[in-house]
């Protein structure tokens, strides 16, 4: 179909890939990736439906919590050229829409959580998502430097939510996941922030190299790597898990701090000459997935 | 654009969005299905 100019385009019913869009489908994937890991660790097995209602329901929590934050941060998003082209600044799709979306969303997939597995993990869904919305989105993230630091908790949930759907209770290790995934947070937001860091400064958000620096930035992201690391290898170094899980952590933990080092290395100010900031900011995404596809594969061997 | 125009992607965005709800919703009840055939086994 040809493209039409549309008097109105947020008055009319909202297109379905607009909808799926206001979920942040990209998010998504490492969320239910990680609350997939936390079910498959843990020592008791769910019937495969069960399972799989469990991630369904991580999956549409995520979503929630995208929607309900493009529908708080329109006006910022329509300032950045990240942003700009999402549904709601691009204007065609109305708020109310994105507002009721992403509440009806939030209810059902806890409300699911609870009756397909247990309600201790539908409590820490709940948890999670007004975490993200009313804690980092609306009160930590325009206010203080530190909202990756703390917003960071909301994204470290699903492992914890996928261990406890499956056992009924907490443990040490999707306690120490949690950690993993929070320490984690900072040095690859931050490595994101630095290059697209005058979209935030126009945007008026407090993100640490606008509000601190560059170069102060660049020593907290090789600071925070370190207990990342440390997180990373304890599953092993507590009996937790195997060698083979051991082992890749301390490899793959050991090329995150060599490229955080190259960051704090890095004097460059320009986006395009940030090439070790590019780098981390990939590989930590990667390190994450091959973290714990390794801790799934380490527990299966085992047993 | 003319109102006739305007209309017709109305339309097309209400069927689809039907469609596609009509689809869900039927996922949905299957899946309910074999979740309480799942905690039954399970003696939940």
């Amino acid at each position: 179909m040809a493209a039409v100019e549309l008097t109105n385009p947020a008055a009319l019913p909202a297109d379905w890939r607009d909808i799926l869009a206001l979920t942040k489908p990209r998010v998504m994937s490492l969320v239910v990736f990680s609350g997939l890991c936390g079910l498959l660790v843990a020592p008791v097995t769910l019937p495969a439906v069960l399972g799989f209602t469990a991630i369904l329901c991580i999956a549409l929590g995520a979503g929630a919590c995208g929607a309900l934050n493009q529908w708080y941060e329109t006006d910022i998003d329509a300032k950045m050229r990240r942003t700009a082209k999402r549904p709601l600044p691009a204007g065609r799709m109305d708020r109310q829409s994105a507002l009721h979306f992403g509440v009806g969303l939030a209810f059902f997939s806890v409300l699911l959580m609870g009756l397909a597995t247990n309600w201790l993990a539908a409590v820490l869904l709940a948890m999670s998502i007004l975490f993200y919305v009313l804690v980092y989105t609306v009160w930590l993230k325009p206010r203080t430097a530190q909202n990756i630091v703390i917003g960071g908790a909301a994204g470290a949930f699903p492992p914890l939510i996928g261990w406890v759907a499956a056992t009924g209770h907490l443990a040490a290790l999707p306690l120490l996941l949690f950690a993993i995934i929070f320490l984690w947070t900072p040095p690859h937001f931050w490595a994101l922030s630095l290059f697209v860091r005058s979209d935030y400064a126009a945007a008026g958000i407090p993100m640490l190299p606008v509000v601190a620096g560059i170069a102060n930035t660049r020593r907290q992201i090789f600071l925070y790597s370190l207990p990342m690391a440390a997180a990373a290898v304890a599953p092993w170094l507590l009996g937790l898990s195997g060698p083979i899980f051991g082992a890749s952590a301390a490899v793959l933990s050991f090329v995150f701090v060599v490229l955080a080092a190259r960051v704090l290395a890095n004097r460059a100010r320009e986006p395009a000459q940030m090439t070790p900031e590019k780098k981390l900011f990939a590989y930590s995404v990667f390190y994450l997935f091959a973290l714990f596809a390794v801790l799934v594969a380490d527990r299966w061997l085992a047993s | 654009m003319n109102k006739d125009g305007e209309l017709e992607i109305i339309r097309k965005r209400q069927r689809e969005r039907a469609r596609i709800f009509g689809w869900l919703l039927g996922a949905f009840v299957v899946l309910i299905f074999f979740i309480t055939i799942a905690k039954t086994g399970m003696n939940w």
